[in-house]
């Protein structure tokens, strides 16, 4: 029955894209053969991978074809299916938005290329997260990686879409590299290219093999998950996507990272030494304060949500890398409630951040710009949006009661527990890992404050936003299913973590669950010894009961007495959009205190005509430095380039050199052959 | 069964009314407290319910350009605080609704009032909502990793996360206090007090209408019963955090239940407690000017110093 469904979402969605490129001369047809499909496919998709979850044994999925060179191998373990749930939901809800999202480009753009790239993505997402074969799982990998690249470039004309496009296909092809190397070293010492040969075999391989794989495994998953510092890539690519494609990128592709590494570090390895875990939970601490830090300078608001992206996985990776060293330890339980968190959050990052980039769609397609300075008062011609934005925005601060608090309450919970299980100096790493973990959320809720407020509050500061119209029909409804799956998966936290049972019995033969539940699923226990409680679900109702007994009762009493009137202007005449604090002026403080990182450079111009004190016209630029692009990637792309320049003295350009290279390499090969 | 349940609502409603009865007083007395000791004659001690009453019959003044945020806010941040405040022990060590929530529960339930506060301070479209709300969004960013760290040291030193367990462990341990690890994370804690609710050098309590306040500018534009919530909450907040702070680190006097007698001599310590504290906050309030904005994060590195002091000294002693 498993696979049936998962193997009919699969052909669905390729019929959606073969058929989309073939409709691709009529638009209206190409973009509802495009949505249809892809809602179809992820359906059943979800149904297959729910049940598989749940199932007991991983359903095996097999079809009559494959050779040695190619072969089909398919398998849904309960981690492959709660990363196939994860995509299968946020790909409904995208598939919904783009009903109404992509009718704006019909007649304008191909839609026929659009929706077979669409729907091809989806297909490869499903089969990376469910490949068996190593091989298989690299040839998945990379039809993602060209249908995400020919989806990023899809607003070709303008140049800094095809530069990000072309810098994400580098960055991506870099990974792979080194993620090829490490499947090359693997199949080499278990003589097979089935995942299921590898299990374990990790650990069992001398250290220094089993460092390098690791490494080479964590950069070449990281690239894509967009760890700092190999995140360039990241806030350069997911905001000149279309916004539908923003979604899917943020929300679920840099998870085929996360997923990379939740299958190597919990099925490949055994008990990994703890520094592997250090280093994990250092590069976490490292991508979520810069990815903050860098959004909170962001006035491009899909930029400023892809930056978080950066963060997000970096508090997810905190979870992995105590996971990981609970797991070096010996603390089974611990190590449990750690991958628990990790995991939970990354089903909450994509429901969340799907929702704000689905949201950040509306408004940029209202108000025809992604600059957050140019929108303004956006809630009331658009409340439906505003409301959702308003519930991802809370969600992604982790502020209670909603599903951000939840999984980040987790992660402290392991944090917290972390410094009693190892005497030697590491367990430092805990608590420093907790507080600026603490210093990270916090920061995200400011730079939500400044990405709800500016575009949505106060008055519009453009003419395109006070004429914003509110999204179509089906854009709200996309929108309202993953705003809705924030506060499901906000309340609902004890019945949620038991999905988690049969992926920790898999990977560390423990059942949580039953320890995480406490007063008959009223409240979430980290299950560690005194780890306090917290009750979500108790807190919505708490303020429900009170506001309906009496904040509703009480505003319609005081509302008979209060009257509108103008805001407190200082005695000027009149309060415009020219008064209001800026996206700029907000983060200015944290600008100024933090200007070792951002080095920010400003240039004011004015132009006067009678007097310096007063200006006619004033020019103001500001601009920080972007470390890592600057000072890693700088020099590195110069020495690329330098060499490439040199190399070049070998291309001829005639065929009879090309062919004496060929002979050359054919008799080096044959003669290493014969030596070995 | 049923018993439980009714011991627990006598408990809650009694930590309800202690807190919602209790905060404008302990305003109240800091303020004459503090005009006192500037041999100023300062108000009347209850002059904050005053306010408040007063502020409740008015009618309001609502700005042109605000959306429902505005008028949500009030309440978000008045629920949202009084349901921290029953999630921490005042009174015995078991918290009414220490199920609902620990020490983390408290901080982000607090986090939440502060952001719907922020949004309404950029509602109105007016320059000094936006200017507080920045503010008070970086000042509160900055001063939770020392807040964090000096958590987690009192969790490391009680074995648990949870207030009860916590306040539990303390009773009767009056030594706890003098260990070297609990007085630096005491020092963290109480100056991130300082910067969370808003007092000098910090942010000055007493100013409207100057370019250099912070929560003052953020609910400026705020007026009648609206007004009342926001203040009321804010006084609540800050009886929210000093009895955290006096109750983690100095439980003298923490009842283990809430009846009988002891309940009495638990609230008669409290009083005590938060008296001591209140004229601590005063002497410090008249002996510092307010700091510029931007020395603050100074303040707030030595409160994080503070706090890995404290962290590093739990297994140093």
């Amino acid at each position: 029955m498993i696979a049936e469904l998962f193997l009919s979402g699969i052909v669905v969605w390729l019929a959606g894209a073969m058929a989309s490129l073939a409709l691709w001369r009529q638009p209206a047809a190409a973009r509802r053969v495009t949505c249809g499909a892809a809602l179809a496919g992820s359906l059943l998709d979800l149904a297959a991978s729910a049940a598989a979850i749940f199932s007991g044994s991983p359903a095996v999925i097999g079809l009559p074809f494959g050779n040695p060179v190619f072969t089909w191998a398919v398998r849904l373990d309960p981690l492959s299916a709660y990363f196939n749930v994860t995509l299968a939901v946020l790909a409904a809800a995208v598939s919904l938005y783009s009903f109404g999202y992509l009718r704006e480009m019909e007649g304008r753009r191909n839609l026929g290329a659009f929706g077979f790239f669409f729907n091809l993505l989806l297909l490869s997402l499903a089969l990376v997260f469910t490949a068996s074969n190593a091989f298989f799982f690299l040839v998945a990998w990379e039809v993602m990686a060209l249908s995400s690249f020919f989806l990023i470039s899809f607003e070709h004309e303008k140049e800094k879409t095809r530069n990000a496009g072309v810098l994400f296909l580098i960055m991506s092809h870099a990974g792979s590299g080194l993620m090829l190397i490490a499947f090359l070293v693997l199949a080499s010492a278990s003589g097979s290219l089935d995942f299921s040969s590898f299990h374990l075999l990790a650990s069992r391989m001398p250290a220094l093999q089993q460092g390098v794989v690791f490494l080479l495994f964590l950069f070449g998953f990281g690239v894509k998950a967009g760890l700092v510092p190999l995140h360039i890539w990241l806030p350069e690519a997911h905001p000149v996507a279309p916004s539908n494609v923003s979604a899917l990128m943020s929300g679920i592709v840099i998870k085929t990272g996360i997923y990379g590494m939740a299958r190597v570090f919990f099925d490949f390895y055994g008990a990994p030494p703890v520094w592997m875990g250090t280093v994990v939970l250092a590069i976490g601490v490292a991508s979520a304060l810069l990815g903050v830090l860098y959004a909170l300078m962001e006035h491009d608001l899909k930029r400023l949500l892809a930056w978080h992206s950066i963060e997000n996985i970096g508090i997810i990776l905190m979870g992995f890398g105590a996971a990981l060293m609970f797991r070096a330890l010996g603390h089974g339980n611990l190590a449990a409630l750690a991958l628990i968190a990790a995991l939970y959050h990354t089903f909450n990052h994509a429901m969340f951040k799907g929702l704000l980039f689905l949201g950040a769609g509306s408004v940029v397609q209202a108000t025809h710009t992604r600059n957050m300075e140019k929108m303004g008062g956006l809630i009331r011609r658009m409340p439906v949006t505003a409301l959702c934005f308003l519930v991802g925005a809370v969600a992604i601060s982790g502020l209670p009661p909603l599903n951000g608090f939840v999984s980040e309450w987790l992660t402290y919970q392991a944090l917290l527990a972390g410094f009693g299980t190892t005497q030697s100096l590491t367990r430092l790493m805990f608590p420093i890992a907790g507080s600026l973990l603490a210093l990270t959320a916090a920061l995200a809720a400011a730079c939500f404050v400044k990405a709800f407020a500016i575009p949505f509050l106060a008055l519009p500061r453009s003419a395109e936003a006070a004429e914003a119209r509110e999204a179509s029909f089906p854009m709200r409804a996309g929108m309202a299913v993953l705003a809705v799956g924030c506060v499901a998966l906000g309340l609902g936290a004890t019945w949620f973590v038991r999905v988690f049972d049969p992926i920790t019995q898999q990977a560390l033969g423990v059942r949580a669950s039953s320890a995480l539940v406490m007063a008959r699923g009223l409240a979430l226990s980290p299950g560690t010894a005194h780890g306090g409680t917290i009750s979500t679900a108790g807190i919505a109702l708490i303020f429900l009961l009170a506001g309906a007994a009496f904040a509703v009762p009480l505003a319609m009493r005081w509302s008979r007495r209060s009257v509108k009137g103008p805001v407190w202007d200082c005695g000027l005449p009149g309060l415009t959009a020219d008064n209001e604090y800026t996206a700029t002026a907000f983060s200015k403080p944290l600008r100024m205190i933090f200007s070792a990182l951002y080095r920010p450079r400003r240039e004011i111009q004015a132009e006067f005509e009678v007097s310096p004190h007063y200006p006619s016209a004033i020019r103001f630029e500001s601009e920080i430095e972007l470390t890592f692009e600057k000072r890693l990637y700088g020099p590195l792309r110069e020495r690329i380039m330098a060499m490439a320049n040199r190399m070049k003295g070998i291309q001829a350009g005639s065929i009879n050199v090309y062919l004496a290279y060929i002979f050359i390499t054919l008799i080096l090969l044959l003669l290493f052959g014969v030596r070995g | 069964m049923m018993e439980r349940l009714i011991d627990r609502m006598i408990e809650n409603v009694t930590q309800l009314f202690l807190l919602l009865a209790l905060a404008p007083l302990v305003t109240g007395v800091i303020r004459t407290l503090k005009a006192r000791l500037q041999t100023r004659r300062g108000p009347n001690i209850l002059q904050p319910y005053r306010d408040l009453g007063k502020l409740f019959r008015k009618g309001m003044v609502i700005p042109e350009t605000a959306s429902w945020i505005f008028a949500a806010t009030p309440w978000i941040v008045f629920f949202s605080t009084v349901l921290a405040g029953l999630m921490i022990p005042m009174v015995a060590a078991d918290a009414p609704l220490g199920l609902f929530g620990g020490v983390l529960a408290v901080i982000y339930l607090l986090g939440l009032g502060r952001f719907f506060l922020a949004l309404s301070g950029l509602d109105s479209g007016s320059s000094f909502g936006g200017l507080g709300s920045s503010r008070e969004m970086t000042i509160s960013a900055l001063a939770e990793p020392a807040m964090m760290l000096a958590i987690f040291t009192v969790a490391i030193g009680a074995g648990s996360a949870g207030l009860t367990e916590i306040a539990g462990a303390a009773i009767g341990q009056n030594w706890r206090f003098l260990a070297p690890a609990q007085m630096f994370a005491f020092a963290a804690l109480a100056l991130v007090l300082i910067a969370e609710t808003g007092r000098i050098p910090v942010d000055n309590p007493d100013t409207h209408l100057e370019l250099t306040m912070i929560h003052e500018a953020m609910i400026l534009e705020y007026s009648g019963p609206y007004l009342a919530l926001i203040e009321w909450a804010a006084s609540i907040k800050q009886l929210v955090l000093m009895t955290l702070l006096i109750n983690c680190f100095w439980p003298v006097g923490l009842q283990h239940t809430w009846f009988g007698f002891g309940a009495l001599q638990g609230i008669a310590w409290l009083l005590a407690k938060l008296l001591l504290l209140s004229c601590a906050i005063v002497l410090l309030e008249t002996v510092n000017a307010k700091m510029r904005l931007f020395r603050v994060p100074e303040l707030l590195a030595v409160a994080f110093t503070l706090g890995s002091l404290a962290l590093v000294s739990t297994f140093l002693f």
